[in-house]
């Protein structure tokens, strides 16, 4: 897949949608068209609209309509204004007015997306005009739902990097140093017949046998046995992940799960307890004994110590951020901004989400416990502790390619159903199965990174072109709910990563300011006396919010960087002439030092 | 050896400033490390002096972890009686407000500081003789009505030995010769003039010696009502419309009265509004901002919020966080102050006209407004000089009543509001919101704010210019020098050494390039100010007439209590703010042309450094701001080094054995307290909310839901 060709289109123009911008020079495309394509990306249709721009006022414009993406360009204005929306981020299209509506603009579409912005287009009320256009945009928005495939499997792209051989679960594993005397690899799930929404390759107590793991798979919610996601180098504590173990009303028990579990507790040599953290509340937890769920009580294990987290489910996550856009668009809330945000209790939730991990990765590097956490199915809030808790606890988690690892072993691989909480080209807008966990789980980096400006080695573009892609479709990495269905659907053969746009034009992702750091635990201040709204990502349409960029403070730094590998190079240079001149100069190789406060930027 | 917890006589003493007197001492004093509630502390001798309370710890041998960045006045224990806030007693568990005799004396001692630190002391070890000498005398000289002459100011001036008088470029705006220096650098000196008539203080003493009118305002009118309804000069733009100020007549009961002060003031309108003056807009800030009253309960409710006691505490109020801020008020006052300071901007700016900023005394909310506006649109005000000598100009000489508003004397709690600190807090936002503009760091604003509390320096010490000319030429006894010599806050050198002033100093500013090197020495005053904006027209002249008759019916209202908003009003676009406004940030920033503040909700911010400095559980183990600066600093530093490198190697000098000092090492384990608080917890433990979950009121059927409701029990084998 990978091509020495320079990459034809490299810009994410997501970015740039919708703020009054010309289009920048290097989105080539041929001259004779209008629009930008992507290789593999066909035009459909195109027509005369009037774009409702909540922040400008109606513009006049063609829109265009491809297999990917929504493209408007005005037709009045200067500067032009540009709206270029992949056809994947469109969550509801709704036609507004009738044939007979009265009053200007009143007649048109209405278009819900998924991040963060409503698009509304007013046509013309003569001949239908727009049944097309709305018939045409809901069959390429929503492929799903009309047999059709997702761009993802059309797109032609070449990049220089291949963005599939990013992960490879066997090497992480060895990064680890797994497998070792007390854990082993199994391939008990090569072909999915334990768990289908695991992964192929799992990693679990060496003392305990695939027969065993078998009895176990029976009494944990859909099979989703605990299995090790990380071990410390020092204290050889591990976090597990897995689902709620089946108890339901009769307080079941199982021997076979009991025993897995102190296995897992004796595998790092501890005498202390195994710790258990149940990510949802108390009652969810009780609750769930109705339909067969539940929690491990301490008369089935006594060497376990629970604790329940208190993070709330998927329904309740959506309505926070649902309630969060009301607030933030069109419009940003004027008179009581704070306690308008803190009623969307979007923030709380972070802050939730923040201490579980926090409390985990303690757990295991100064408490020096083996910790397992669970939720109820243990693919969204597990999936969010784990991650996070491994970003505090390994260094190499927080670059781009051990971000990328952790993104697509703790979520893609253990099946977070991103299928089905994206809802990726399916018409049913309303499904409650749809909610923002993964885009929480980037908020909460984004905040670590917002608190340690230096410890990551990406930036915030890096995380905004993730969610970006999360909802595209341009590429193959968060389609689907399982390793299973993407294999059975060959994604990694018939489509490209997002991992290979990134890593081909690394330096746009790169956090100038960061400096590694080897082994050292970050634990972030989950107090809202820290926690921000992300702004540039939740408030981004909005030009009255700041939008500078690039960033003042890092282009500055930039800019010294520049001028200090100058300075380097034309000493070299010097250097050598000099010497050549003359061969007994002693050079010093230290500097006066002056005071900071005297230095002069000089340029 | 060995190492007892039993605490230890040993003899340690204050480190006294010239002129400063130990007034009353206690031992076995236990200072609880306000650091996670558990009872750790130290043993120490607790002091009050006539400058400071201090805690002298027994076993201050670590002198060998001398922080980077240290006051040499106030120390890490020190708490100068002015900055002190309130001390609470705790009795049997309960905490009780000590401000005047004492009956019974407490166990426990509680000073929460103007800087928002907060010392707990434990006198329960301490023998009740000087428990009781202690807690009254620091009640005593720290919450009750002192005279001016008791201030410490006074016995360091005479004490110490000749101060040096280090000016640093700043511009102190007594003499007549600064005043001028500042017309002719903003080109003000066509139409305005800097006058002497107020010398002996002959028209008020309120007004400070030497300031600047319109030309045509005579020497007559400005004597005629103490100063009262003179427009005074604050500023010029570089169109040529000013920024004044005026100070308004008290209402009056008697209508003869009141009759001949809308004559004279109807006099003067018509002599500043024609040409070659600019249309003038008028601004009664008394009504269009919130009040003194409104800014200090704002304030006291908003600083409560940091003055944390424990871990509890800071958990507990963490939860409703957004809406306990919200309902101090405090961000929406700096909202408001930034919105009218954008709003007279862009009078100036845009509409040409000049705008007159009317206040009763002229001296409060005038000075905010006004300080404000310059930061804004004169990128001289953004230099440290530049802007030491802003507040100098429109604060120190201007008149703003430090002593009352700071409440320094303890004489009236009514005449207290944190004015100044609200202009900081503004600036502040700006300073954030645009980094590479300002010469000087945040952290220059927070020690700045710092220094409103330590009494060695007359700045912040007295309300006008002639209550300090007065007082200072030593009618004193003792004094065998003639007259005090008082130390100004702009001399850093006083309080840091240099190594912490590099700490002040912003390595990001963009300075401004300048043409000519040969010409920079003699460029002090000299900003060429540089646009972001185009210049408007000037309003076409068939304005004047409509306005004319505006300000009839304006000066009407002059002397009636309601003034109204005459900026904005009926006669522009409603939308001509927000245009302006809108216009300017969807350009490029100049960071040396004209600034306006971001003012939407999510734009507004907790100064944290000021606020959060001294809150352990807020501290971010290697993050923070602090972490980025620490790495610019450290490069700057290499491109310096090399640039001296290039220098030797071109002239091939060989240079002697030098020695670089890296100011930060090791950056990324410097707290995001740095470099304040250095109470770093030894642990790497992380901070972790203690406080529940608070209810989803309206939510409650999505709680209860799972999130997926699939039966499991029918899963099973």
């Amino acid at each position: 897949m990978a091509s020495s060709s320079t990459p034809q289109y490299n810009s994410n123009t997501l970015e740039n949608s919708s703020t009054k911008r010309t289009l920048k020079d290097g989105t080539n495309w041929e001259q004779n068209e209008e629009i930008p394509r992507l290789p593999g990306e066909t035009r459909v249709t195109d027509k005369d609209v009037i774009y409702m721009c909540p922040f400008n006022g109606p513009v006049k414009g063609r829109v265009y309509i491809t297999n990917y993406r929504l493209y408007l360009r005005s037709v009045e204005n200067d500067p032009v204004v540009i709206l270029n929306v992949p056809l994947g981020v469109i969550s509801r299209i709704e036609k507004m007015g009738g044939a007979s509506s009265r009053g200007e603009n009143s007649y048109g579409l209405d278009i819900t997306c998924k991040d963060m912005r409503n698009l509304r287009f007013a046509l013309k009320q003569e001949g239908h005009s727009r049944r097309d256009i709305f018939e045409v945009l809901t069959k390429y928005a929503f492929p799903q739902s009309h047999n059709l495939l997702f761009f993802a499997f059309l797109n032609e792209e070449k990049f220089s990097e291949n963005g599939w051989m990013v992960y490879n679960p066997m090497s992480e594993y060895r990064r680890q140093g797994l497998p070792n005397e007390r854990w082993r690899v199994t391939f008990i799930n090569e072909h999915y017949g334990l768990c289908d929404t695991y992964p192929s390759l799992l990693v679990v107590p060496y003392n305990a046998t695939d027969d065993d793991l078998k009895k176990v798979a029976a009494f944990r919610s859909r099979n989703r046995i605990p299995v090790l996601s990380w071990i410390h180098p020092e204290t050889q504590a591990v976090i597990m992940r897995c689902s709620q173990p089946l108890v339901g009303m009769s307080g079941k028990r199982n021997k076979d799960d009991e025993r897995y579990l102190d296995i897992i507790r004796e595998a790092n040599g501890q005498i202390s307890k195994l710790t258990i953290y149940d990510a949802r509340p108390n009652v969810n937890a009780v609750a769930n004994k109705a339909t067969g769920g539940g929690y491990e009580g301490e008369d089935a294990y006594p060497n376990a110590e629970l604790f329940f987290l208190d993070i709330h489910n998927i329904h309740v996550m959506r309505e926070s951020l649902k309630k969060l856009k009301d607030i933030v668009y069109p419009n940003v809330e004027e008179s009581h901004w704070l306690s308008s945000l803190e009623s969307t209790h979007w923030l709380e939730h972070i802050k939730l989400v923040l201490t579980g991990a926090i409390q985990v990765a303690d757990k295991v590097s100064s408490g020096r416990s083996s910790v397992l956490v669970h939720c109820s199915d243990g693919w969204d809030r597990t999936a969010q502790l784990t991650s996070l808790a491994m970003l505090m606890l390994d260094s190499y988690y927080r670059t781009i390619e051990g971000f990328e690892v952790l993104v697509q072993k703790e979520w893609i691989s253990f099946g977070h159903k991103f299928a089905s909480r994206i809802g990726h080209g399916d018409k049913n807008h309303a499904d409650a199965d749809r909610s923002p966990i993964f885009l929480q789980f980037i908020d909460c980096v984004w905040q670590m990174s917002k608190q340690f400006p230096t410890a990551f080695e990406f930036n915030e573009q890096f995380l905004i072109t993730i969610l970006d892609h999360l909802y595209s479709c341009r590429f193959g990495t968060f389609l689907y709910n399982s390793e299973f269905l993407r294999e059975k659907e060959k994604v990694t053969e018939k489509t490209l990563s997002l991992w290979s746009l990134i890593n081909s034009e690394k330096s746009k992702y790169t956090n100038p300011f960061y400096s590694k750091e080897l082994n050292r635990a970050l634990y972030p201040v989950a107090s809202m006396r820290h926690l921000e709204l992300w702004v540039n990502y939740y408030i981004r349409w909005n030009p009255r919010i700041r939008q500078q960029q690039p960033n003042p403070v890092e282009q500055r730094y930039m800019e010294l960087l520049a001028l200090r590998d100058d300075y380097i190079r034309r000493l070299e240079e010097l250097q050598i002439t000099n010497n050549s001149k003359i061969s007994n100069s002693s050079a010093s190789s230290t500097s006066p030092s002056q005071m900071v406060s005297q230095v002069q930027t000089h340029f | 050896e060995i190492h007892i917890k039993e605490p230890i006589e040993k003899e340690v003493n204050p480190r006294l400033l010239p002129g400063e007197l130990l007034l009353c001492e206690a031992s076995t004093v236990y200072k609880y490390i306000q650091e996670d509630g558990s009872n750790r502390g130290t043993y120490g001798k607790l002091v009050c002096t006539n400058f400071k309370i201090s805690f002298l710890d027994d076993d201050s041998a670590s002198d060998d972890n001398e922080p980077q960045f240290k006051n040499k006045i106030v120390g890490e224990n020190d708490i100068t009686l002015q900055c002190v806030d309130q001390i609470y007693g705790v009795y049997d568990e309960k905490k009780k407000l000590l401000t005047g005799q004492l009956r019974k004396y407490p166990e426990k001692l509680i000073i929460y500081c103007k800087d928002l630190r907060v010392f707990n002391f434990c006198l329960r070890y301490t023998k009740e003789e000087e428990v009781k000498r202690i807690v009254s005398g620091i009640v005593h000289h720290s919450q009750t009505p002192k005279l001016l002459k008791r201030l410490f100011l006074f016995s360091y001036a005479s004490a110490a030995p000749n101060n040096t008088d280090g000016r640093n470029q700043t511009v102190m705006f007594e003499s007549l010769e600064d005043w001028r220096d500042e017309l002719e650098r903003t080109k003000g000196n066509v139409k305005y003039k800097a006058v002497t008539t107020n010398e002996g203080y002959r028209v008020s003493e309120k007004l400070p010696l030497y300031f600047v009118v319109p030309i045509c305002i005579s020497e007559e009118s400005i004597l005629k009502y103490e100063g009262r309804g003179i427009p005074i000069w604050c500023w010029s733009c570089h169109n040529g419309a000013a920024l004044l100020k005026m100070s308004s007549f008290p209402k009056e009961q008697d209508d003869s009265t009141s009759q001949m002060q809308k004559a004279f003031l109807d006099g003067i309108y018509k002599t500043i509004s024609k040409p070659p003056y600019e249309l003038l807009k008028m601004d009664d800030l008394s009504s269009s901002l919130p009040s003194l009253q409104d800014i200090q309960t704002a304030y006291t409710r908003f600083k409560q919020l940091f003055l944390i006691d424990n871990s509890t505490d800071f958990w507990a109020t963490d939860v409703k966080w957004f809406s306990l801020l919200e309902s101090t008020n405090w961000l929406e006052i700096i909202r408001r102050v930034l919105k009218k300071a954008i709003e007279v901007a862009e009078c100036l700016e845009i509409q040409h006209t000049n705008v007159l900023l009317i206040e009763e005394s002229a001296t409060d909310l005038c000075c905010v407004i006004s300080s404000l506006v310059q930061v804004m649109m004169d990128s001289y005000s953004r230099t440290k000089s530049g802007f030491q000598s802003l507040i100098q100009k429109e604060w120190v000489i201007g008149g703003h009543g430090f002593l009352d508003r700071c409440n320094h004397l303890h004489k009236s709690e009514k005449e207290e509001a944190p004015v100044f600190l609200l202009l900081l807090n503004c600036v502040w936002q700006l300073v954030q919101q645009y980094p590479p503009a300002f010469e000087f760091t945040e952290t220059y604003l927070t020690v700045l704010s710092d220094s409103l509390y330590v009494p060695i320096f007359s700045t912040f010490f007295f309300n006008s210019q002639h209550q300090r000319d007065t007082n200072k030429s030593g009618e004193s006894l003792k004094t065998q020098g003639g007259p005090f010599r008082f130390l100004t806050v702009w001399d850093w050198s006083v309080q840091f050494d240099p190594k912490a002033q590099a700490f002040l100093n912003n390595p990001l500013y963009a300075e401004k390039p300048k043409p000519d090197k040969s010409q920079r020495k003699t460029a002090r005053f000299k900003h060429q100010r540089q646009l972001s904006l185009p210049l408007t027209q000037a309003k076409p002249s068939t304005r004047r007439g409509f306005f004319r008759e505006e300000t009839d019916h304006l000066i009407k209202n002059i002397l009636g209590k309601r003034i109204g908003k005459f900026i904005n009003s009926s006669d522009e676009p409603p939308n001509s703010l927000r245009e302006f406004y809108d216009s300017w940030h969807s350009k490029p920033v100049d960071y040396h042309g004209l600034l306006l503040p971001r003012i939407d909700g999510p734009e507004i911010k907790v100064w944290a450094q000021r606020y959060l400095r001294w809150i352990p559980e807020a501290q971010l183990h290697g993050g923070g701001t602090i972490a980025t600066a620490a790495k610019i600093l450290d490069l700057m530093e290499e491109v310096q080094s090399l640039q001296v490198k290039m220098d030797e190697e071109h002239s091939q000098a060989v240079s002697g054995d030098v020695h670089s000092v890296p100011m930060l090492r090791n950056s990324a384990r410097l707290s995001s307290l740095f470099p304040f608080a250095l109470l770093q917890r030894q642990s790497v433990k992380p901070a972790l909310p203690t406080s529940t979950w608070k209810d989803l009121e309206d939510e409650d059927d999505l709680v209860k839901r799972d999130d997926e409701f699939v039966d499991l029990s029918g899963d099973m084998l």
